[in-house]
Formats: C-alpha cells, structure tokens, sequence
C-alpha cells in the first residue's frame, strides 16, 4: 500500500426484507423454489397490473432507518428507474429517487486503534429487486440465459453511506455493524450467499492532503465480507499503480472475480446510467406519521450495542465477553435467560460461551434448538455454586444433559455424582495416598512444595473425582506436615 | 430550440426505438414545442408549492402482507416466445 495516497470508500448495501411477499404484489418471496412458480401479473409487469405497497415492507424500513439514526421522511414518494435488462420485466425499476423513506442517519464503527468513528448514513430507500439470471449450462441451453422472475419486485432496502471510510477494515467494520443491526432487527435473514445482504462499493484514491475525491470505480458482485476487503484492496492498488504510471482512473463500474481475487472492467454500461428518473403515477406518496413512527420505535429490540454495554457496565463482562455473547440476537437472549435464573453473570458467560457454544459448534445446531435450554444450564450451576459437584464433575453432567435432555440433579442423583465432603471419607482416602507413596511424601517434606499437586490428583482420582478439592487439599496438607 | 436532434437521438437509444432521420427531426421539432408550452408554467410563482407527485389527491394505498395465489409456471410463461426449464429464455447475457 502507498502511503502517498488515501482511500476513500461509500457503500451501497442493497438489504432483502424478510416480509412474506412481495412489495409490489401478493407473491411469495420463499427462496429456492421452482422458477417462475412466485409470479402474477403484477411482478410479470403484464399491461394494466396494479402495483400496490405492501405496508410490512414500509415498517420495516422504518425500522432499520431508526437504528441506523436516520430522519424518517413525513413524505417520500417511488420512481421509475428506466432501463432494458432481462431480469427486469417491466423495463423499469420501481425505486425511491428524490424523496426517500430514510435520511441523515449514522453509524459508530470501532477501530482498530480503540477509537470510534462515526460513518454517514446519506439516506435508505425502498426499492424492488429484479429476476434472477441463470446462464445455460446444457447443450440445449448455451446460447441463451434463463429468466427466473420469482425473485422480481422482492422488497430491498437500499441503504447508501457517505463516502466515510478510508480503509477495507473500516468498510467491513461498517458492514458487519450493519449486517449484525438488520438481523436483530428481524428485517433481513443476512444471508450473504443467498443475496440477501448485497454490498456494492464505491472506491476511489487520492494524495493525502488533497480534498477533492479522486475518480471512483464501483466494484459489484462481491458476496462475502472476506472477498468484499479483497476487492477493495485489489483495487486500491489497481488505482495507485494506473496514477503512479501517468494513467488515470475511469468512473465504471467493475466486477470482483473471487477465483483470481481482481476486479475487472464492466464495459458498455455507461450510456445505461442515464436512468430517466421519474415519480411512478401507478403508486400515491407514502406518508408516514409521527404516531407511527412512535408504534415502530416501541418495537425495537434491544440492538447489539446496547446490549454490549449493559453486559459491560451491568453485569461486569469483560468487553470481549460482552462482544461475543451479544453478537447474535439469540445467543444474547439465551445468555440474558441464564442470567436471570442463575445471577452470577460470570459464571453463565463462562459456561454459554466455553461449553454450550463449543456444544453447539460441534453438533451443528442453533442455539434455539439447544438440548440444554437455561433452566437446566442454570440449575447445573446452582450444584456448582452449592458445591453439590466440582466444576469438572459439572462439565461430565453437562455432556450428559446435551444427549439425554435430562436435568442436571437427576443425573448427580443417578449416577452418585455428588461431591464428597464427608471429611472420614476423604481422610481415609488421604492416608491411602500418602502410605502408598513414600517416596514423594519425603521429598515434598525435604522442600519440594509442588507435589502437593500430585497428591491431590492422586486422591482426587482415587474419589473418581468427586472429592471435594478444596477439602482434599487442606486435609493433605495438615496430614502431610502432622 | 431546447431540444436538439442529438437529445432526440440520445433518448430514442435509451428507448430502443429505431427512428429514421426525419422522425427525428419532426419529433425535435414537436418535443421542443411541448416544453415550450410547459414553459408557460415559470410566469406563475409557484414559490411554496409542493411539486406534484401523483394526479390523484390521495396517500398511502396498502397492502398486508399475506401470500395470494399467483400463476403457475406454465400460465407466467404461456405468453414467452421462447422458454426453458421453467424458464422465459433471453439470448444469452454475460458481462
């Protein structure tokens, strides 16, 4: 990287709403179903079909423009964005251009270096996907593309940043803060692969100092965060070597290709950005109340944030805890859950994020789906608490809890678990380990402390680990030195 | 003239239309003529007016959000000039 130069980045992040149909029409919006079986008239964009808004879609937007810090317009009205593409039925786009449902937001991202900066948010608009392309791939069908139009006029947030960011870091800091904010809000699954999160980036370079933005390429088609800082990086380098050598950046727009990690050129599309804007005389202006504005703000979840603090101030998380356990919605609920029933917030941030997520990352499941559910993750740690059991007696019942569904004091129950703090029972085993050996007990009494360690392995094994440790270790000491 | 040939010819690619010479400069001429008459509109002060969005006095027309039956494949494709695998088939386009 030349330190001559700085990047500049926007971005573009085209959000897929997880309404039930359509924005436009009745239509289901259910991904990977036979193509052309989600169709109508209206997404067809058959003469004299009736675009009507679907109202989820509209608090839906309403709520990523509040958690985004965004000013909801009163009024904001849809456009035609003209131009001919076979994936787009009617030969326009129905998209929001002049006034759009969301402005003047922002989003706090971490640096690297501890600090925060605070990336604009210049507005969020309402907009209807297009088709899906399939390009041939039988003998019967290399010549020609396919158009499967279920996915046409599927409801997409488009929500566009200012120029902010001055590095792929930043850009994907900004993208993940966004992504992890959709997907609590419950208005996108976040599915990179499956298009429902879609980033498109605007980069450009420029001498430091300089304040002029340099000439921007915008780089599409990138559908994972890791290929997102790849393209970037490839192409800031690609600008500054074109500058270095007498060259000059074109605006286009460019295609990321993940197999050779370049971006490329996406010729022939200039003259198609004339798009001929205009309102859409088939759809009324959206007006959009301060009463309802407040009803959607009532129904916002506690967002990742928030959550991070309060885990943080709160409940006495270290940052990275609170960092982990609140970065999915459901894991954060299943923690706040434990919680309450169990109280020692450390000890349930310990065991949600050692066991129960390990559990989860081994056996492939969601943390909804959870054999072990809070109550039974609690009531485990209360007999760890009560010193019913030690905690590696603990880690023991909970694998079984995982197979067997089972509560924690039915398996102690069943299986004898429970911890010994009979003192005789202990001393008897104490006095075994100490006669069978002497060795060890004369070279602990000539000095070597350690093996103190030794012999309370040495008993705890004979216990078969139930013995209490703690009680195990003073008795030794005291029998040892007596 | 506010409209030129070169406009004329500009938008009717956009709009793939095919015109010949002389559609072009009969349309030059009706078009300038049609934004000479809106024109009109700048000897009015219309300082304070909201600009018309739609003709119809009328906001907010929605829908909820519950699934109605649609076509099946083979009525959404019944009038494609040429489809496959349930498709409608284009020739093909790849950047």
């Amino acid at each position: 990287m030349n330190e001559h130069y700085e990047t500049v980045i926007g971005l573009e992040v085209h959000v897929q709403l997880t309404t039930r149909t359509k924005i436009f029409c009745g239509c289901s919006t259910e991904f990977g179903r036979t193509p052309n079986s989600q169709t109508c008239p209206v997404c067809l964009g058959l003469p004299g079909a009736l675009p009507v808004l679907n109202r989820k879609a509209v608090e839906f937007a309403i709520r990523t423009g509040l958690a985004t810090n965004c000013r909801i317009a009163p009024r904001s009205i849809f456009a035609r964005k003209n131009y001919f593409y076979p994936d787009l039925p009617k030969g326009y786009q129905i998209s929001q251009f002049e006034l759009p449902v969301c402005e003047h937001g922002w989003l706090d991202i971490d640096l690297e270096d501890g600090g925060v900066k605070r990336i604009g948010i210049t507005r969020a608009h309402m907009e209807e996907d297009a088709g899906k392309l399939i390009h041939g791939e039988t003998p019967e069908t290399a010549g020609s593309s396919l158009v499967d139009l279920n996915r046409a006029c599927t409801p997409l947030l488009e929500i566009v940043s200012e120029p902010d960011m001055r590095s792929a870091d930043q850009a994907i800091a900004y993208l993940k803060k966004l992504h992890q904010i959709v997907v609590y809000l419950g208005v996108c699954d976040g599915n990179l692969e499956e298009g429902s999160f879609r980033c498109d980036a605007n980069v450009s370079v420029r001498p430091h100092g300089q304040k002029a933005f340099g000439t921007r390429a915008e780089l599409k088609n990138i559908n994972s965060f890791r290929f997102i800082k790849q393209a970037i990086e490839y192409e800031v380098e690609r600008q500054i070597d074109l500058i270095e050598s007498g060259g000059k950046v074109i605006q286009e727009t460019r295609l990321f290709d993940s197999n050779t990690g370049m971006t490329r050129s996406m010729r022939g599309k200039e003259e198609a950005h004339d798009y001929r804007y205009f309102p859409d005389p088939d759809l009324v202006p959206l007006v959009i109340s301060q009463e309802w504005i407040a009803e959607v703000r009532a129904t916002l979840p506690e967002l990742p944030e928030a959550k991070r603090r309060r885990f943080v101030e709160g409940l006495g998380l270290s940052t990275y805890d609170a960092e982990v356990l609140a970065a999915d919605r459901k894991l954060a609920d299943y923690f706040d859950a434990c919680v309450t029933l169990a109280k020692d917030a450390k000890s349930c941030a310990n065991w949600v994020m050692g066991e129960v997520l390990r559990k989860l990352k081994e056996t492939d499941t969601a943390i909804t789906s959870a054999p072990v559910t809070p109550e039974m993750l609690s009531g485990l740690l209360a007999r760890i608490a009560d010193e019913t059991i030690s905690g590696k007696i603990a880690k023991t019942v909970f694998e079984q809890m995982w197979q067997n569904g089972e509560p924690a004091d039915r398996i102690i129950e069943a299986q004898g678990l429970k911890q010994v703090t009979d003192t005789g029972e202990i001393e008897g085993l104490v006095d075994q380990v100490i006669a069978a050996h002497p060795e060890q007990v004369s070279e602990y009494l000539s000095g070597k402390d350690k093996l103190i360690g030794f012999f309370v392995g040495k008993v705890m094994q004979a216990s078969q680990g139930k013995a209490n440790p703690g009680m195990v270790n003073q008795l030794l000491k005291k029998k040892l030195h007596g | 003239m506010k409209i030129t040939h070169a406009d004329v010819e500009h938008v009717s690619r956009l709009a793939r239309l095919a015109l010949s010479e002389q559609e072009i400069d009969s349309l030059t001429c009706e078009m300038d003529a049609i934004l000479d008459y809106v024109d009109q509109l700048n000897s009015l002060d219309t300082e304070g007016i909201v600009p018309t969005a739609h003709a119809v006095p009328m906001e907010n027309a929605f829908r909820a959000d519950e699934v109605k039956p649609g076509f099946t494949p083979e009525q959404a494709l019944s009038n494609a000039p040429d489809a496959a695998e349930n498709a409608f088939r284009v020739r093909r386009v790849i950047e």
